[in-house]
């Protein structure tokens, strides 16, 4: 059921990030403050984008199965959340490296934009050893959809409070007034912002089919009273 | 002011800043390409599952259709 589609989306992811990375090295001119450099922006930011956006998205799942009990909205909200952090942690690789070459550091403690970004991951990293900590299916959840609703209210928050927070390093593209993007600036971080959500979209896909696979497999294990194999993952919610 | 002195510095020269782009780009792949072999793992592990249980549900129902015959040659 959840595989429907996915040889499509994943071609399609796979043109996009081709298309997209075309137009990032053969089509996107130069930057006149930062140069070549400047290339890690259609990288870095959509991936931010992104991942936060997923975080949202596991939030409304995570109300969808409060309201509904429907574990299936668990597992959507689980593997959004999960899919998210992973884009996380290239967010902040790709961030520290484009930090390192435009502003001599790997990190900028006084930068609001990092920080808050890292405390948002650092939040959501609490995730899985918070949902591992309950042995009860359904307590377990329960307590990880409230976890969700609420760390996906903070993210727009904390993105607002940012936004209002007067930093002097960290570029302001899309809220100059004055400058912002040009137009082939624009249509090539479009299509990488395309690209990257094609590519969660695609990643969420594949990990709910691999999810509802096993799921399948042990209620076949459990129909035919087989002997279990290894353990499992307790973290992850059963779809079936 | 350090801060504002380092947003200020001009662009990297190319081949210093092609290092710092290739290895954004490089650790976006990598970390696709570990992604990937995670799942390959877990694939390779549910169809070994797989396997067993059709051996566990062919041997059973061998073992079900073998029983009557032997019960037909004890009567």
């Amino acid at each position: 059921m959840y595989g429907k589609g996915l040889r499509p989306l994943s071609i399609a992811t796979v043109v996009a990030i081709a298309a997209a990375f075309s137009l990032v090295f053969f089509y996107a001119p130069l930057d006149a403050d930062q140069g070549f450099i400047q290339k890690i922006f259609y990288l870095h930011v959509p991936l931010a984008i992104v991942a936060l956006v997923g975080f949202v998205v596991g939030g409304v799942f995570a109300i969808l199965h409060l309201r509904s009990s429907d574990r299936r909205w668990d597992a959507y909200s689980y593997v959004s959340i999960h899919m998210s952090v992973i884009f996380g942690v290239a967010v902040l690789i790709t961030g520290s490296i484009w930090a390192k070459a435009s502003w001599g550091h790997w990190w900028v403690w006084n930068e609001p934009t990092l920080v808050s970004f890292l405390i948002v991951f650092l939040m959501y990293a609490t995730y899985y050893p918070f949902r591992y900590a309950i042995e009860d299916p359904e307590r377990q959840a329960r307590y990880a959809s409230v976890f969700a609703v609420t760390a996906g209210a903070f993210v727009p928050l904390n993105f607002m409070a940012v936004r209002m927070a007067q930093s002097l390093v960290h570029p302001r593209v899309f809220a100059t007034t004055n400058g912002g993007l040009p137009g082939s600036m624009m249509l090539t971080f479009l299509a990488c912002l395309t690209a990257v959500a094609l590519l969660w979209v695609t990643l969420v896909k594949f990990e709910l089919t691999a999810k509802s696979t096993s799921g399948q497999i042990k209620r076949l294990r459990r129909a035919l009273d087989a002997p279990a194999p290894g353990a499992g993952s307790r973290i992850a919610p059963e779809v079936s | 002011m350090d801060l504002l002195l380092l947003a200020g510095a001009p662009a990297l020269p190319l081949d210093e800043a092609g290092k710092y782009v290739a290895g954004a780009y490089i650790v976006f792949v990598l970390l696709l390409v570990i992604y990937v072999s995670i799942m390959a793992a877990k694939l390779q592990r549910m169809e070994r599952e797989l396997r067993e249980l059709a051996g566990f549900a062919e041997n059973r129902a061998n073992g079900e259709a073998a029983a009557p015959e032997r019960e037909e040659v004890s009567a």
